[in-house]
């Protein structure tokens, strides 16, 4: 067990040392200048000669006039201080902070979506792989949710309950004529502003959740132990269980996968919702070739997914014997 | 570990692919203020009767949005550029020593009371009494000359040109303020100055470090103006009136008390917001609002088309380094290939307006040339367009329904505007549709926005559209877009295109140093301006974007709209408060007194 994660450690190291990497290559491939951006539109009073001396401020500033090499060593030194640097887009605001205040948003949206739809979608389809009038029904519904082209369902959702019926909000994380207490009518507001992003993310993640576990139960039930068990005379129960077992493994990769990518934000739910987030502010970072904050929301990524990638080696190892079997003969 | 690796890479990989290619999800109005923000959610320390309310009442506050496209990050009123986005910092919080009517060309005193030239170069302020700044101090002329002089400390504030023909800013007394220019002043871009340099107090700022002055973020921004900055988060500014304002007196007090100021990720959103009654005023871009103006659900300034303010000028840059763009006769036929009509009525449904060849806004119409523009001017006519490139040399030799260059090249040209800017997409689209009916191969292309701001500054377009010349006191603001000069590498704010005439430079030098008060020089110094340009057509002016505005009756009253006696600008974008936008405020009343 511990040269198993001794090695493991090692390999998550050398990905995340080359991950880090390519993250911190792939915004200064793209075409534009972070500066130039940002100085976009400098009042018309400046002249020629003052616009330069400001972009050579700004670059210094930024330790962009430095040689590449040179910026790829600070990098690393300024990452092992904790400091991701200073956005560009939203200057003078570090990245750190960036992230901290649009994240919480995401993770209030995603992680009750992605939980829920997760059990709800594997107890459900569990239940429909064995029974022909859930599978007949509701199975196509799912289909049908999950290859909804997600943007058009959000708008949807939004036009119908935000405009026609006009009981939800279509805009916010909480009215805007509303502070931040703690009062009931506060919670209510957050809650109500809440529920169709949410209700959104969870219809369609639902739906792929569903289809993959009925998927996987019939596949298992049709497996030759599940035969094997039946000649034997097992109760159908027995099988079904472990069927169930097996089908559940590819399920928590999965799931291990999304948490895993959280920090990443709902870039369409955020724009359809109008609900703050990280996803929209990526997005502009990135059409504003604001490399620090790119990479900032890029290690963070890296990091959810590593993390994710460890657990589930560490899960595997306790819900899939096959995996302990498999360590012990490496090791023996 | 390899399939762990590739998984990572592929995760990065797509991420930023999905990112990317989702960029027109933004849309940003093809337009003014690209705003941004961000920060604490903290009470502002200085206004210390000021608690936030938890909730702000419905008939107290207003609710805007089109100002802000991020979160706030910056206070800081000596931000160049985009960064000084927090709506409101510039004009609520700060502000300058006049404000200015673009409908009626003049400029209002505001700080100032008077201003006098007492000989050719000295210019003297005198500040309207008993002002103060929020923190209770008074606001003297000592303010105003230390933050004129801190143009001349650090060269990286936007205002520090000015010190290239400025000899020294001096407080002589507590309420008069000296401007001694130099010989050859730039008179235009001082008056200009006048109403854009905000003016901060210098008992707080003078402690400060160069980096806090320049850069520094300026939390909890302390300012003379009529709101105070009340808190923010991801999607919105709250502003409070500021109940000690000394303009109340004088201007009159803002009616709403609380203004939320918006973020939308999306014009929709505005638009379902518009319709719902959540937003007062929308300073969006809504491409279908004409049909709801004209059914009566929202207002607009114009009843009818264009419906709205023209606020800026779209202007096509040409590259004149690149054949055929280098040839005058070339560029003088597209100017008549190109289907404005359509933009108009196509692109933009009608909420815009045609763009007089000159290039300036209606409001500076009077330096409008109109015998120039009815021997030189151009207009759509395809057939027209077909003759001028035949009688330069333009032929179809080798019958592909294009024309090449008298020398026999074939040639195609590309058109481009920022992916996700969707009415200029739009107008590219008509731009090259048109051009090829002419017999031009014009092609248009979306590069993303930081690629396509590289390729104007750099000079590596072909075409390209741009409208960074705001509404101005002066036609030279424009024309210093346009004829920007010296050419340079980078050519950062203007003259994109790289268009090199002397000539030209001259004229716009000569342009620069009128005073403002000698308008007939102007007039004549535009006229020859505007000659040598349509000679030339360097670059082609084509509509003029809109002050996007619409905006509702439901809880305020008064807007302006073009039967307003003294019409003042409906707008939230940012460098317009000391436009109107600030009156506007003013003005209104709350609905259902």
């Amino acid at each position: 067990m511990k040269r198993y994660l001794l090695r493991k450690i090692l390999i998550y190291l050398l990905t995340f040392f080359i991950a880090v990497t390519i993250d911190w290559m792939i915004p200064r491939f793209m075409p534009g200048d972070p500066i130039r951006n940002m100085l976009t539109r400098v009042s018309v009073s400046s002249n020629a000669t003052a616009i330069q001396q400001m972009y050579d401020y700004y670059s210094h500033l930024f330790g962009l006039d430095l040689p590449l090499w040179q910026q790829y060593l600070n990098f690393w030194k300024s990452l092992f201080q904790g400091d991701l640097g200073i956005s560009t887009y939203l200057f003078p605001t570090p990245v750190i902070d960036v992230i901290k205040r649009a994240v919480p948003y995401d993770i209030f949206l995603l992680l009750p979506a992605i939980l829920l739809s997760w059990y709800a979608g594997n107890k459900f389809g569990a239940v429909a792989a064995r029974s022909k009038r859930l599978d007949n029904t509701i199975t196509p519904l799912s289909y049908i949710l999950n290859a909804t082209p997600y943007m058009w369902l959000g708008i949807l959702l939004s036009w119908f309950f935000g405009i026609i019926l006009g009981i939800f909000p279509i805009a916010g994380a909480y009215s805007y004529s509303l502070q931040p207490s703690f009062s009931w009518k506060f919670i209510g507001s957050v809650l109500h502003h809440w529920f169709l992003p949410f209700l959104s993310l969870f219809m369609v993640e639902f739906g792929g959740q569903a289809i993959g576990m009925r998927n996987m139960i019939i596949y298992e039930l049709e497996a030759d132990y599940s035969h094997y068990l039946g000649t034997l005379g097992a109760p159908q129960k027995l099988i079904r269980n472990y069927a169930f077992r097996n089908a559940i493994l590819p399920q928590v990769t999965g799931l291990a996968l999304k948490l895993g990518t959280i920090v990443a934000g709902a870039l369409v739910t955020e724009v359809v919702f109008s609900y703050p987030g990280i996803g929209y502010l990526l997005l502009a970072a990135i059409q504003n070739q604001d490399y620090f904050l790119i990479q900032g929301c890029f290690l963070f990524i890296i990091v959810g997914v590593l993390i994710a990638n460890f657990a589930i080696d560490i899960i595997y190892v306790l819900i899939d014997p096959r995996t302990r079997r498999g360590m012990t003969g490496e090791t023996s | 570990m390899h399939k762990k690796f590739l998984v990572l890479l592929s995760v990065l990989l797509v991420a930023s692919f999905v990112f990317s290619s989702c960029a027109p999800a933004a849309e940003p109005v093809a337009e003014e203020p690209a705003a941004e923000e961000a920060v604490a959610e903290e009470a502002p320390a200085e206004p210390e009767e000021e608690t936030i309310p938890t909730e702000f009442p419905r008939n107290e506050t207003i609710y805007v949005s089109g100002a802000a496209w991020g979160p706030a990050s910056t206070w800081n009123p000596f931000q160049p550029g985009s960064l000084a986005n927090t709506t409101g910092t510039i004009g609520f919080v700060y502000e300058f020593l006049y404000n200015f009517d673009p409908q009626t060309g003049a400029l209002t005193p505001w700080l100032a009371e008077s201003g006098t030239w007492t000989d050719d170069t000295t210019f003297v302020v005198t500040l309207r009494p008993n002002m103060t700044w929020s923190d209770g101090e008074a606001l003297t002329a000592e303010d105003v000359a230390y933050t004129f002089n801190l143009g001349k400390e650090y060269a990286t504030i936007w205002f520090s040109p000015m010190w290239n023909y400025v000899e020294s800013v001096t407080a002589t007394s507590d309420k008069e303020v000296e401007f001694k220019l130099t010989a050859e002043p730039l008179f235009q871009e001082f008056e200009n100055n006048l109403y854009n340099v905000p003016i901060v107090p210098k008992h707080l700022w003078e402690g400060k470090s160069e980096e806090d002055i320049t850069v520094g973020a300026n939390e909890n921004p302390v300012g003379s103006g009529a709101y105070l900055y009340l808190a923010n988060s991801e999607d919105r500014n709250i502003w409070v009136r500021n109940e000690n304002w000394w303009g109340i007196d004088v201007f009159g007090e803002p009616a709403p008390k609380y203004i939320v100021d918006i973020r939308t990720s999306s014009n929709n959103v505005a638009l379902g917001m518009v319709l719902k009654g959540e937003l007062d005023l929308s300073n969006n871009f809504l491409p279908g609002v004409a049909e709801m103006a004209d059914k009566g659900y929202v207002k607009t300034y114009y009843a009818d088309a264009p419906y709205m303010l023209s606020a800026n000028t779209a202007v096509l840059f040409l590259n004149t380094t690149i054949k055929p763009l280098d040839d005058a006769a070339f560029r003088r036929a597209l100017a008549f290939a190109i289907d404005v009509p359509s933009i108009v009525n196509v692109a933009y449904a009608q909420l815009v307006k045609a763009a007089s060849p000159s290039g300036l806004l209606p409001v500076l119409d009077r330096f409008v040339d109109q015998d120039v523009m009815a021997e030189l001017g151009y207009s759509f006519d395809t057939a027209k367009a077909k003759q001028m490139l035949a009688d330069a040399g333009y032929k179809d030799v080798d019958g592909d329904g294009f024309v090449e260059t008298p020398d026999g090249e074939t040639f195609e040209l590309e058109v481009t505007c920022p992916n996700g800017w969707t009415d200029w997409m739009a107008a590219i689209d008509i731009i090259a549709s048109s051009s090829q009916a002419a017999g031009i191969n014009v092609k248009a292309a979306y590069p993303d926005q930081g690629a396509w701001n590289t390729e104007l500054q750099g000079g590596t377009f072909n075409m390209t559209l741009n409208n960074w010349a705001a509404m101005s006191n002066t036609p030279w603001a424009l024309y210093n877009l346009l004829f920007r000069h010296p050419i340079q590498e980078q050519m950062q704010s203007g003259n994109f295109g790289r268009y090199e005439n002397q000539e030209m430079f001259d004229l716009v030098d000569a342009l620069a140093e009128i005073p403002m008060s000698d308008e007939a020089a102007m007039q004549e110094a535009c006229s020859n301006i505007q000659e040598l340009m349509l000679t030339d057509m360097p670059m082609i002016p084509l509509w003029y974007n809109g002050l996007w505005a619409q905006y509702s009756d439901a809880n305020w009253t008064n807007w302006p709209d073009e039967n307003s006696a003294n019409p003042t600008l409906p707008t939230t974008w940012s460098g317009y408060w000391q436009l109107g936008g600030l009156m506007t405020l003013i003005n209104l009343e709350p609905a259902g007194e």
